[in-house]
């Protein structure tokens, strides 16, 4: 069977700096996949390969291939706004818009021509509970996004990006700047979620990609050292290096 | 295990507390100088603002109290409300005066406005680094050429070309005099807001890239909302320069004391006619105080479209 995202000995280059070399992963369909390695090792950036995040970053030069579904992303002729509606991002810092609740769901949406208010409530509605929030914010959602605490905001986030139906969720450090309580709130939420999206996360947290995911990749300096199915690399890695990173050795 | 003993040198619990219950009562003591500095820097600061709000009042009473003895010869009604600006035969209406600043500070906004920030979002979205550098201080420049300059450049070159595309014999009046303020205020609105939008975090642009929105659709549906209070503040300090702005409108408009029937016709605006005849009137002439109350109104007009501004400002931004 093809995986669902593929790819193939990718190097990515900033300028002169060699930020990727020839890392060569599958990621498969409907599973959390977690990226874990120490600061700069190169995973944030291979998550932000994956919806050409990186393309607004000038200098940025990348030679083999990504393919989602079969298709090479990187191609001339794919269309970058689509290719991100299919694959929605999360972000270290909760980052909504300085709008309300409501502005901050419709806002995809309504970039990719969704019309009519009724249609646009139900996307909000569905969305909003999809990441757990509508309970805490359905009595108000004219309320601007920045009155939610942090969680909520992260929340908030996700449903934002699941308004859009994507296929694939990316989540760059999502729960790092929050408190356990709502991290464990939106680790919660994305054992929902696995069963409908496709789901990237990368985490400084080594307990978390034990606790939430299926598959883990090991980064280091650049480099794909290991990956396995979550239980095999953290009961048995086969690198020794893999092995002093998750026993707390470094990074 | 804790060593329960506290080391030798620490204090006793009832040492401690004397050592913050009370200022000793030595006149400069440390403490003492402390709590009397920060109530001085207190006082100051409330006296600078302080200040800062009489000067504002006390011009405010300076032109008002000459400028009220015009209504011991004038009604109320003629000098609000005739066209009538003719001194030397004792008719004072204002009212031309008044309508071409409002007339002139509207129009110049609405072609300043719309231009400065296009240029604003291209300076601060679109262009190559190299380019922004060179930009931005040229645009510095331009804010601090002196006024008079910029009505020689109306006076001989955008006059000559409106009279030819106009087919007026002069094409001196509104039209002209607003295009000479829209470039003056177009650096400044442009480099204010230009600052404003580069100040909008990246991770609003980065949250919109995310969602698949194009650079149009995350600069018009985020980045100009999120930049909206510096933007507004850039068109209010615009504004004020165009209200008050004398010598290149003096140079451009014509100076004639009628309603104009058109955009090409001669007119005069408050701050033309003021400088126009403050020097041959004489001191204590009915004309000399309505010259002062043209500057009250002038005053009064700044300060109302500010306040406007800012309240327009405060319900639209209910959710920001």
């Amino acid at each position: 069977m093809q995986p669902f995202i593929d790819i193939n000995k990718l190097n990515l280059y900033y300028g002169e700096y060699h930020a990727l070399k020839d890392v060569s992963i599958e990621i498969p369909e409907r599973a959390i996949t977690a990226f874990i390695g120490p600061s700069g090792c190169g995973k944030s950036t291979l998550l932000r390969t994956l919806n050409r995040m990186n393309d607004r970053i000038p200098g940025t030069r990348i030679e083999g291939k990504v393919a989602i579904g079969g298709t090479d992303i990187y191609h001339d002729e794919v269309h970058v706004e689509s290719l991100r509606q299919k694959i929605g991002m999360v972000f270290q810092q909760p980052n909504p818009f300085p709008k309300s609740i409501y502005d901050n769901v419709a806002f995809g949406p309504k970039q990719h021509g969704v019309r009519g208010k009724k249609k646009l409530d139900e996307i909000v509605e569905q969305s909003l509970r999809s990441a757990v929030l509508w309970d805490e914010v359905k009595d108000d959602l004219k309320r601007p996004a920045l009155s939610l605490s942090g969680g909520q905001q992260q929340r908030l986030c996700i449903a934002r990006a699941l308004a859009v139906e994507p296929d694939i969720l990316l989540m760059d450090e999502a729960t790092s700047a929050l408190d356990p309580i709502s991290t464990f709130k939106i680790e919660e939420l994305t054992h929902e979620l696995k069963n409908r999206y496709t789901i990237v996360m990368v985490t400084h947290n080594m307990q978390q990609a034990a606790r939430v995911s299926q598959q883990t990749v090991f980064f280091l300096n650049g480099e794909v050292v290991e990956y396995a199915p979550t239980q095999r690399l953290f009961a048995n890695p086969a690198d020794s290096r893999t092995q002093d990173y998750i026993s707390g050795r470094f990074g | 295990m804790i060593d329960m003993n506290p080391p030798s040198d620490s204090k006793a619990p009832s040492e401690l507390g004397q050592s913050f219950a009370k200022v000793s009562g030595a006149k400069f003591d440390r403490k003492m100088r402390l709590r009397w500095s920060n109530k001085l820097f207190r006082i100051v600061c409330i006296g600078s603002a302080l200040f800062v709000c009489l000067v504002l009042l006390c011009i405010l009473v300076l032109m008002l109290r000459t400028g009220i003895l015009t209504f011991s010869n004038v009604s109320l009604a003629e000098f609000f409300f005739s066209t009538n600006w003719d001194p030397e035969n004792e008719h004072y209406g204002a009212l031309t005066f008044i309508l071409g600043t409002l007339a002139l500070t509207s129009l110049t906004m609405l072609i300043s406005i719309p231009i400065s920030v296009v240029v604003a979002v291209f300076l601060a979205e679109m262009t190559p680094p190299w380019l922004r550098n060179l930009l931005r201080p040229v645009l510095d420049l331009l804010v601090g050429i002196p006024s008079v300059v910029y009505g020689f450049l109306g006076l001989t070159l955008l006059i000559p070309w409106l009279r030819t595309i106009s087919g007026h014999d002069l094409a001196d009046g509104l039209l002209a005099a607003s295009i000479v303020l829209t470039i003056m205020v177009l650096p400044t609105i442009s480099r204010i807001s230009d600052d404003a939008i580069s100040a909008v975090p990246n991770k609003y642009r980065d949250a919109a890239y995310a969602l698949g929105a194009n650079r149009f659709q995350t600069v018009i549906r985020v980045v100009l909302p999120a930049a909206k209070n510096g933007i507004m503040y850039a068109v209010i300090l615009g504004m004020a320069r165009a209200i008050g702005e004398t010598m290149a409108v003096v140079m451009v408009i014509g100076n004639t004391a009628q309603l104009p029937n058109s955009l090409f016709t001669p007119t005069a605006v408050l701050t033309s006619n003021i400088v126009m005849q403050i020097s041959s009137v004489e001191f204590d002439s009915t004309w000399n105080y309505g010259l002062y109350m043209m500057g009250f109104i002038l005053l009064a007009i700044s300060l109302l479209m500010i306040v406007a501004v800012r309240m327009l400002q405060k319900k639209g931004g209910r959710n920001s």
